[in-house]
Order: structure tokens, then sequence, then C-alpha cells
């Protein structure tokens, strides 16, 4: 769906998705990542499991919230690719490791 | 001059309640106040309606602001009655949570001197150890020595608060004129001129509610706002699922799932941009208090500047030379919201700021006071 201009070069960056190793570049954002690689499908919705992709691509919506390094609600948008980082699609409501009990 | 009464220059959480609370009242009233990018307050606070531990040193002020919070409900009623705007008001009771023994020991300590001031009217609270505190708030720190509370305390949504007055005012028929910013007053037989780029205009009464523009404004009109110089800052996460049912002093969530962090007081009027220095300060304090946090991701930072007088107290107060004129300031204008809606605009609309509230007069400024 998505093409990148002829003229963006430099270094390559691999990361993984869902486990499946991916190539950017180099500050590229997650986002500009996924979606050069083909991805749509960030996330899901908590409500009704709707599948969501990146929609402002300026950090306002939050449709493109994904799971960075075990970490969720991650913007994939505001978030600049790393060498061997871990994104994971999120599913529904992100997950913490404290426990919340209130 | 005929078609208005009250001029009220400056349009934030100050000016948009008294002047509804004028125009509740029947008088026509103009706002005039400042542009999308001004400094305001209004738009940048942390929503507390908090009475624990606050006059020490003046009795009244506590009492004044124990009798706002008990307006508070009635505020917010009649705010959601007139307008349809729901402020997001709730009176659950407060925390101040304390990370270390000597915190908590300060903070009893305070609570028992402001207690102990002869005439105050003397409010519930409680002191709690860790294991009490964590019955009432589960997702506190291990670390944490205990907190004070006190039923009284309670918080409501800034923005919609904010939003729910302008509402009221458009539908009481009075006038809100932003980009009016008043560069100069004059005092001519009995009626105040204000004056700017935009032109001039002139009504019988003036209420000066322009927040730090104050200090500049008041001189004009035999007025004085002297005030210090307070940056506040403030983070805000992403929201999540409910964990704090209870405003703490410095942190809260909202309803909405967010969690708003900010108790830093920086002397200085220099920029307003956050400084990651006093964001880290914040950030660790809350993480030590409510360990959850430290796995939420920050959706935004910012720094406004308080409206805040050399002993912190509030100035209500009209002009001696010309009368006609009053000033307001404080920094507590959510808390105080519904005195000033109901009773100072009362007070205002009569001509006269009574002698119970002389105590706020600017006046205890004056250095030669006494001479
Ligand atoms: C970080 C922070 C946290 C806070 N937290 C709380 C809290 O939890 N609870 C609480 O009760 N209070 C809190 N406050 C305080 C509260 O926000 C203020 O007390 C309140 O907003 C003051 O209202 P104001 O109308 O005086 O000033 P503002 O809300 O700042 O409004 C002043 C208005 O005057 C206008 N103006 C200025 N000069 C002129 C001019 N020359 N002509 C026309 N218009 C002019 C400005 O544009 C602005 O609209 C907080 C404040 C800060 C900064
Ligand atoms: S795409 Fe809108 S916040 Fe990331």
């Amino acid at each position: 769906m998505f093409r990148r201009l002829p003229d963006r070069q430099g270094d390559l960056v691999t990361f993984t998705f869902d486990g499946t190793p991916l190539t950017a570049l180099m500050g590229d954002t997650v986002a500009a990542a996924l979606l050069a690689a083909g991805v749509t499908r960030f996330r899901t919705t908590p409500v009704s499991g709707a599948e969501r992709g990146p929609y402002c691509m300026m950090g306002v919506c939050f449709e493109c919230l994904v799971s960075i390094n075990g970490r969720g609600n991650r913007q994939a948008c505001l978030t600049t690719v790393e060498e061997g980082m871990q994104v994971e699609t999120q599913h529904g409501a992100a997950t913490y490791s404290t426990e919340i009990s209130a | 001059m005929t078609d208005r009464d009250v001029l009220v220059v400056g349009g934030g959480l100050l000016g948009a309640s008294i002047a509804w609370g004028l125009a509740r009242l029947g008088l026509r009233v103009v706002v005039l106040d400042e542009g999308d990018t001004a400094f305001r307050a209004a738009r940048a606070n942390f929503g507390l309606v908090w009475v624990q531990g606050k006059g020490l040193g003046k009795l009244e002020y506590s009492n004044w602001t124990q009798a706002s919070a008990a307006l508070w409900p009635s505020l917010s009623d009649e705010l959601k009655r007139e307008t349809g705007i729901d402020p997001g008001f709730s009176q659950p009771g407060g925390f101040s949570i304390r990370l270390t023994e000597l915190e908590l020991q300060r903070g009893v300590d305070a609570m028992n001197t402001l207690q102990g001031q002869p005439n105050i009217a003397r409010y519930p609270y409680e002191i709690l150890n860790h294991r009490e505190t964590k019955a009432r708030l589960p997702a506190i720190g291990p670390t944490v020595a205990g907190s004070i509370y006190s039923p009284l305390d309670g918080h409501a949504n800034p923005l919609r608060l904010y939003r729910a007055f302008h509402a009221a005012l458009h539908k009481m028929g009075a006038a809100y004129l932003p980009d009016h910013r008043v560069e100069r007053i004059s005092h001519q037989d009995g009626a105040f001129t204000v004056e700017g780029p935009w032109g001039t205009m002139s009504a019988g009464r003036i209420v000066l509610a322009a927040g730090i523009g104050n200090t500049r404004l008041a001189p004009m009109v035999g007025l004085n706002v002297p005030l210090v110089p307070s940056r506040g800052q403030i983070i805000v996460t992403e929201k999540t699922m409910p964990f704090l049912h209870h405003p703490v002093g410095n942190i809260r969530q909202v309803d909405e799932g967010g969690v708003i962090i900010g108790e830093s007081k920086e002397a200085t009027m220099d920029h307003h941009r956050p400084r990651t220095p006093v964001t880290a300060v914040l950030a660790d304090r809350a993480m030590r208090m409510f360990p959850i946090i430290g796995e939420l991701n920050v959706v935004r930072i910012w720094a406004a500047f308080r409206i805040i007088t050399p002993d912190g107290f509030p100035i209500y107060e009209q002009s001696r030379t010309c009368r006609g004129a009053f000033a307001v300031a404080c920094h507590s204008g959510v808390t105080l919201a519904a005195n000033h809606a109901f009773t100072i605009a009362g007070h205002i609309a009569q001509g006269e700021i009574p002698a119970s509230l002389s105590t706020f007069s600017s006046e205890r400024f004056d250095v030669s006071a006494a001479a």
C-alpha cells in the first residue's frame, strides 16, 4: 500500500514484528517502518476487538498503539525504530506487570 | 455606557466565575480577555478542590476554603443544569501521601498547629500509617510511610469546569470578548474606560481578574496586586484502568482514566517550557507512591504560572480612591470557584467587600500600614 520515496536512503535497521524480522531505514518511526513493510493492523480495540492502524501519524489519535520491548500502549508513530527492537501487535488493553487491585 | 453595568478584565477562572455570578444576579456584564496564546492558569491547573493543610497563619483562609468546598455541590449542580456540561466534581475525601516518617511527622505537626488556631472551624482528618493507608489505597508502594486523610477534599475536571462557566455566561447573555487585551484603564466622572488596540469601552464598575496581568493593571485604579513568581509543572499519563479513587495532593486519576501528577513549585517566571529535572523528581515521587505509574506512558507535560501573592493568601479588594473598581487574585481558583461565583460576585454586585473579608485586602502588604 505504501512505497518509500526514492530519495530516502540510509543505514538499515533490523527489528521484529510479532517475531518476524523486518528491515527499516534508520530514523523511521515504528509506524512508518511497519507501514512500509506492508503491516496495517497494529492493534485490536479493547471494546469490540476491531483491527486498527495508524491514522494521524502525529501523536494525537492513539490508533497506532503497539507493544514495544514488552511494554504496551506505545505510540508507534512517535517512537523511532531501533536495532533489535521487539514490536508486537497489541491485543485489546495493555497489560502491566504491577498488579493493580483497587 | 448604558448597555453594560460591569467590565470584567480577564476571562480565566476568576473572571469567568465572577462574571457568571454577576450575570446571575441580573447585571449586564462584559468580559474582556486576551487571545488563545495567553498565560491562563484556568487551562493548566490540577483540578483539586482542596481543604486540608490550608490556612496556617491565617485561619480565615481555612474557613473561607471550607466554605467554598461546602458550596461546590451547588455550583456543580447549577452549572450542570444550566449548561448540560458536567464539571466532573466529586468529593470522596483526599489523601496527602507521605513517603518518609519525617514527611509524615511534618504533616501531622502542621495539621496540629493549623487546627489549634483559635476560632478556626475545625474539620475532621485522620493520620494513617502504611497499613491503614494501604487498606484504603491498595495501589500504594511498599515504602510509603503513611498519609493524612480529610473527607472534605475533592476534585473536578478543570477544563470542563472552565467551559461550563463560559457556556453559562453565554446563556446569561453576558458578552465574552477574546483578543481584547486591556492596556490602560482610566477613571473619570464615576466611569471606568478600558482601552486597547481594539478600541475603548466604559462602564460604572470594573473587576480586575487578569491573573498575572493584575499587577500591572491594578495601580491604574488605585489598587495593588503584588504577586511572586511560581511555576508549576504537570505530567499526564495515558489512560489506564481505575486504580485510584481519591485525589491525592499531588496525584489524581481523572474520570477518563488518565493520571495527572504535579506538585512542583519553582520561583521563576522565565519561560514556560517544562524542565526535565523537575519532571524527573515529580515522576520519581509519583512512582514511589504508586508503582503502577512507573509502567504508564507519559502523553503530555506542561508548565504554567501560578497567581500567588507574597503570603499565598487571596486578594479581594475595592479601590479606596476609585470606588467601583475591584481586584481579585488567588492561587486556588478551582477550590474557591464556588465562593467566587456566589459570594464574591454577590459582594461586588452590592458594591462592598464586607469587613469579614478585610483580612484579604492588599493593605496587608503595605510596609507603612502601621504608621
Ligand atoms: C500548575 C497549576 C496547578 C494548579 N492547581 C490547582 C488546583 O489543583 N486547585 C486549585 O484550586 N487551583 C489550582 N491552580 C490555580 C488556579 O488555576 C488559579 O487560581 C486560577 O486559574 C486563577 O484564575 P485567574 O482568573 O486569576 O487567572 P487565569 O486563569 O490565569 O486567567 C487570567 C486571565 O486574564 C487574562 N488577562 C491577563 N491580562 C489581561 C489584560 N491586560 N486584558 C485582558 N485580559 C487579560 C488572561 O488572558 C487570562 O485569560 C493551579 C495553577 C497552576 C498554574
Ligand atoms: S497514528 Fe495517531 S497517535 Fe499514532
